[in-house]
């Protein structure tokens, strides 16, 4: 897969879907290639993340601790990203991704992602725009939530 | 005073003669400067004491060479005379030459002993003979004049060097709080730069004067055979000119002390500003800093000012004071002439006596005063070398067997430290501590438990109390015992800039074990070398020998020393910091081909491993008939190890044999389309991007200098192909691939076919290299081993692929597997122990440092390890393991341990335990009878 294939799958990442093309370019040939075996993990439930994960290749598992032990709770295909959030703030991992068969990934640091974002202010504004959908979005359907209760 | 002599009281007598010699002896130890005290004040003794023989032969041959000068000046008199105008042979056509005869006529009138009648020559012939004679006489005075100058040279950088040598046998010799006080950029400066002018003068201290006072007394003599008052005139008038002209110069010599004293200050400032230049950037200081520098230069300025003006004061007096002398000579002689008490010739014989007189004389005063300087800068320095309690020299004496050993039992009775006479650090503290015991001692700051450990490691000094060691004064054991029978790691440790291995040794190095081994004629070489450092007072050690003490390491020599040095290692868990600097490393298959070859062995042990699925896909190694995507594209070109500077790094690119490769296989056309293709993709991507964004440095291939052109060239270019591009662009464009490697940057600019030609490329630049550049490139060869490559890429033999998760550790373990398996890993760590450590230490991480001072102190096995708070740095866990790593390894040796405890919970698992508050030892005991006890124990423990 080469970097105009890996820009495709970055603008299906909603948080990026408005940002122009070049930048994201430049974002996907900054960001490191990661490639997991079978079985390796990606991220561990509970662990501070920095990173954002863009799957290009594979399958993997998400997986949730519970009190009688991990389960699987979904599957992540080719074009399924996670840590969209853990680049823009600092949360804990919500799930354990452990590859299920070889997972190739395109890693996006916290650090390359904010230091586009300084030099190009209009992807801020592209991204704040997303999330601010995003909010409506969430705020509209507590009210029809709501109302329905 | 009781009457001395007489049978009456001959006990008297015999004291008193013994008191006389006691005296003596005294007064010649003081003189030697042998003892521990003080160097001689005067520098004119200093030379005398130390080059007398050599002072005598030079004078003996400057008298010498004055009669050959007096020849060369007399015998181009007799050519003119006789030679060319004949005078002498006016009379006869042959006159006698080389007459030896015995004038005695002034003893008996008209006596001549006459031994040899001489040859007849003829006038051409004397001409031609005495024409010889000058020319014999020339180079005889050139070959005085050089033989004298080498004398001299050599007796004063002789003389240097043993003042040079004795200042720094003072600095290993200061008590060691002095070094709080002086500033080690200022010892350097005296050392190295302010004794320098003294060599020079040293050749001329004694001759100088000889030779020049004899030419002024002839003529002194010689005025005062024409007229004895104008001689008494001139004598008068010499006396106050050197009188006065000193006096005026006196200002200049202080002025020239204070320059000294300025100029070592601002080395020392310098010095502190290198050192502290962290703080400076971190506070914002450096304008502050700059305020200091400019006002000390201008204090030097003002200083060196004033010498200048004050030199040339002096100046135009010495020169009105020269030319006073002439006026006298001609008011005076002019009046004896004119009233007929003196003839006119006398007059002029005396005004031309006088004339080579000022010559002498001035030089006199010049070398007084360059003899009063180099006494200043004499006396400057060596107040600098005398502090108090100077440790003896007998203690640094070098042992000539193995060091005997400590001692059983330590004993210090009312031992006080002060801090300056004011606060006391110890206050009267007494114990007793068996040299086998292993001790630890706790208390709070201030407790003065440190000061304790550095007392026992006789780093600081107690104002009184006594310390003996088996009933011995604990001071005067000779460092050597100290140094191989006591350890002492402290919260601070030096590293030497050289290996991590010279520094682990480092404490075994007390004497030469074994002399160097050396070739015949090296060794005359050597020999001779030593004969002249004894002739100037400097030893004569070998610094080339074996110095390691390998029995007081536990090894029979240097083939059983690694085991060793890894056990300490261990210890102190630096094994595997040394095993990663040994991959790092590099070993050089000529001067090791053991290893070398078991390393290759690893190498094939390694890629059997690699073949299993659980490392499927993690390495590329290097393959003859294949492109390697994890190397770029000028690695995969040149397919080895650059040796030299000819195909290293960028070189490659610009290296004539590597274009003429790439033409004749067509590969230029093709990497400057594919730089084309780079440099396009850069332009969209990295456009807009302010230039000082690091980005451009990681990521970049065009330097943000740059992107701006290629950026117009492509505008110009609009789309065509690189058959567009102008001939010199396209250079400029084929260098881009170089760098470019496919597994990271994904361009996806190599397919099979730009493979295929790549390869092509790499077997025509092997095929054809030249000669000469054989030696710039070692082959990748699954089957040779590889010297310039790190140990690591050796066995690797190929590159990590890009991107696979953990394959850098899973590679790594896998790497210590086979290491291991083996029986390698030791090895490894040999290579490790060849790393250079750097100005002190730098090169390694601060916690890695410590350990290596700590192993450096366990390696000798000593008798009694101190350790002051020396693990304080590591984690808790780290702090524990290697305390308890150094208690087992004492007990197994039955040896002592005094451990001042960082935590009181360190105190835990020693066998006794000593509590300290406020300078003393307020409790002493097992850890049981401590607690039941309570108290400060009870409360330390509770704290931590």
């Amino acid at each position: 897969m080469n970097l105009n294939e890996e820009v495709e799958l970055l603008k299906g990442v909603p948080i990026f879907s408005k940002v122009e093309q070049a930048r994201l370019k430049l974002l996907a040939f900054t960001s490191e290639r990661v490639n997991f075996g079978v079985g390796q993990e990606v991220c561990r439930q509970g662990d501070p993340g920095d990173t954002m994960y863009v799957i290009l290749g594979g399958t993997a598992d998400v997986l949730i601790d519970t009190p009688s032990g991990q389960i699987s709770v979904a599957e992540m295909k080719r074009n399924s990203f996670f840590g969209e959030i853990a680049i823009l703030c600092d949360v804990p991992r919500t799930a354990t991704i452990k590859a299920k068969e070889p997972l190739a990934t395109l890693k996006i640091t916290k650090d390359m992602f904010y230091r586009l974002v300084a030099e190009f202010p209009e992807m801020a504004i592209e991204i704040m725009r997303e999330l601010a959908h995003r909010l409506e979005d969430t705020n509209q359907k507590l009210r029809a939530a709501t109302k329905a209760g | 005073m009781p009457q001395a002599g007489g049978a009456a009281n001959p006990g008297a007598a015999t004291r008193q003669i013994s008191n006389v010699i006691k005296a003596l002896i005294a007064y010649r130890v003081r003189r030697d400067g042998g003892d521990a005290g003080f160097m001689e004040r005067s520098l004119f003794s200093y030379i005398w004491r130390h080059s007398r023989p050599e002072q005598i032969v030079i004078l003996l041959l400057v008298v010498l060479a004055q009669v050959f000068y007096f020849m060369s000046l007399t015998v181009p008199k007799s050519v003119i005379n006789n030679g060319i105008q004949g005078n002498a042979f006016k009379d006869s056509k042959t006159i006698p030459f080389l007459v030896w005869e015995l004038d005695l006529s002034a003893i008996f009138p008209g006596r001549v002993i006459r031994f040899f009648d001489g040859f007849q020559v003829d006038q051409l012939q004397y001409l031609v003979v005495m024409s010889f004679v000058f020319l014999g006489a020339v180079i005889v005075n050139g070959l005085f004049k050089k033989t004298i100058n080498t004398q001299k040279g050599r007796m004063g950088e002789r003389m240097l060097r043993r003042l040079r040598y004795e200042l720094y046998d003072r600095i290993l010799r200061f008590p060691p709080a002095h070094f709080r006080k002086v500033k080690q950029a200022e010892l350097a400066t005296m050392v190295k730069d302010e004794v320098e002018p003294l060599g020079g003068f040293i050749g001329d201290a004694f001759v100088q004067p000889m030779f020049l006072g004899g030419q002024a007394l002839t003529a002194i003599i010689f005025i005062m055979m024409q007229n004895w008052l104008l001689g008494i005139i001139v004598i008068v008038l010499l006396a106050v000119q050197m009188s006065i002209i000193p006096r005026l110069r006196k200002p200049v010599l202080v002025l020239g002390r204070q320059r000294q004293i300025s100029a070592r200050q601002l080395a020392g400032r310098i010095a502190e500003t290198a050192d502290g230049v962290h703080e400076i950037h971190i506070h914002g200081a450096a304008n502050y800093e700059r305020a200091d520098i400019s006002e000390r230069l201008g204090r030097i300025f003002k200083i060196r000012f004033d010498l200048y003006q004050k030199k040339f004061v002096a100046k135009f007096w010495n020169n009105i004071l020269s030319q006073a002398t002439p006026f006298a000579i001609y008011l005076v002689g002019g009046y004896f002439a004119i009233t007929g008490q003196m003839d006119v010739g006398a007059v002029v014989g005396v005004l031309l006596a006088y004339k080579d007189l000022p010559s002498p004389i001035k030089e006199l005063i010049d070398w007084d005063q360059q003899r009063q300087d180099v006494q200043i800068k004499y006396e400057q320095v060596i107040d600098q070398f005398q502090p108090e309690g100077m440790m003896p020299p007998e203690l640094q004496a070098i042992p000539d067997g193995p060091p005997p050993p400590l001692g059983k039992e330590l004993a210090l009775v009312g031992v006080v430290v002060t801090e300056d006479g004011r606060v006391k650090q110890l206050d009267t503290l007494s114990l007793t501590l068996p040299t086998s015991s292993r001790v630890a001692v706790i208390g709070g700051s201030g407790s003065g438990k440190e000061v304790l450990g550095q007392v026992l490691a006789r780093q600081t000094l107690p104002a009184s109390g006594t310390i003996r060691i088996d009933g011995k004064d604990f001071f005067q054991v000779p460092e050597y015992v100290i140094g191989a029978r006591l350890a002492y790691v402290g919260q601070d440790t030096y590293l030497f800039p050289l290996t991590v291995r010279d520094n682990l040794l480092f404490g075994l190095k007390l004497r030469p074990v074994a002399p160097a081994a050396y070739d015949e004629a090296t060794k005359v070489i050597r020999e001779a070398f030593w004969k002249e450092s004894e002739r100037a007072g400097n030893p004569a050690f070998d610094p080339n020998a074996d110095w390691v003490d390998y029995e007081l390491a536990g090894a029979t020599g240097p083939a059983d020393l690694l085991p060793c040095m890894v056990r300490v290692l261990k210890q102190v868990e630096l094994d595997e910091d040394i095993y990663s600097l040994g991959l790092r490393g590099t070993v050089d298959a000529a001067v090791r081909p053991d290893l070398a070859e078991k390393i290759l062995k690893a190498r094939h042990t390694l890629h059997e491993h690699l073949q299993d699925g659980t490392y499927a896909g993690l390495v590329e190694p290097f393959n003859d008939d294949h492109y390697n995507k994890n190397l770029s594209v000028a690695e995969n070109l040149l397919f080895g190890t650059a040796l030299g500077k000819q195909f290293d790094g960028d070189n490659l690119a610009a290296d004539p044999y590597v274009m003429s490769v790439l033409q004749k296989t067509g590969l230029d056309v093709e990497l400057q389309r594919m730089g084309l293709s780079i440099a396009e993709t850069m332009v969209e991507l990295f456009s807009g991007l302010s230039p000082d964004n690091p980005l451009f440095e990681q990521y970049s291939f065009i330097s943000a200098d740059e992107l701006p052109n290629v950026r117009l060239l492509l505008q110009r270019l609009g789309g065509k192909g690189i058959e567009a591009v102008p001939e010199a662009d396209r250079i400029r464009l084929m260098t881009l691939p170089f760098r470019y490697i496919e597994a990271r940057h994904r361009l996806g600019l190599i397919d099979a076919a730009m493979e295929e030609r790549i390869l092509g490329a790499r077997r025509a630049f092997a095929e054809g290299l030249p000669a000469n550049l054989r030696d710039a490139v070692e082959f990748y060869d699954f089957e040779r081993y590889n010297s310039a490559a790190t140990l690591q890429d050796n066995i690797l033999f190929g590159r990590l692929v890009y991107g696979q998760a953990q394959a850098g550790e899973r590679i790594g373990n896998l790497i210590a597997q086979v290491f291991d398996e083996l029986g390698l890993r030791d090895s490894v760590i040999g290579v490790g122990l060849e790393y250079n450590v750097g100005v002190g230490g730098k090169r390694l991480p601060a916690s890695q440092r410590q350990k290596l001072g700590i192993a450096r102190a366990l390696i000798k096995r000593p008798q009694l390890v101190v350790v002051n708070e020396a693990v304080a740095m590591f984690d808790g866990r780290t702090q524990d393991r290697i305390r308890d790593n150094i208690l087992a390894d004492a007990s197994e040796r039955a040896s002592g341990v005094f451990w001042i405890a960082n935590r009181p919970n360190q105190a835990e698992p020693f066998d006794q335990i000593v509590v300290m508050q406020g300078g003393r030892v307020v409790a002493r005991g097992s850890p049981s009878e401590l607690a039941a006890r309570g108290g400060l124990y009870t409360e330390l423990m509770a704290s931590a």
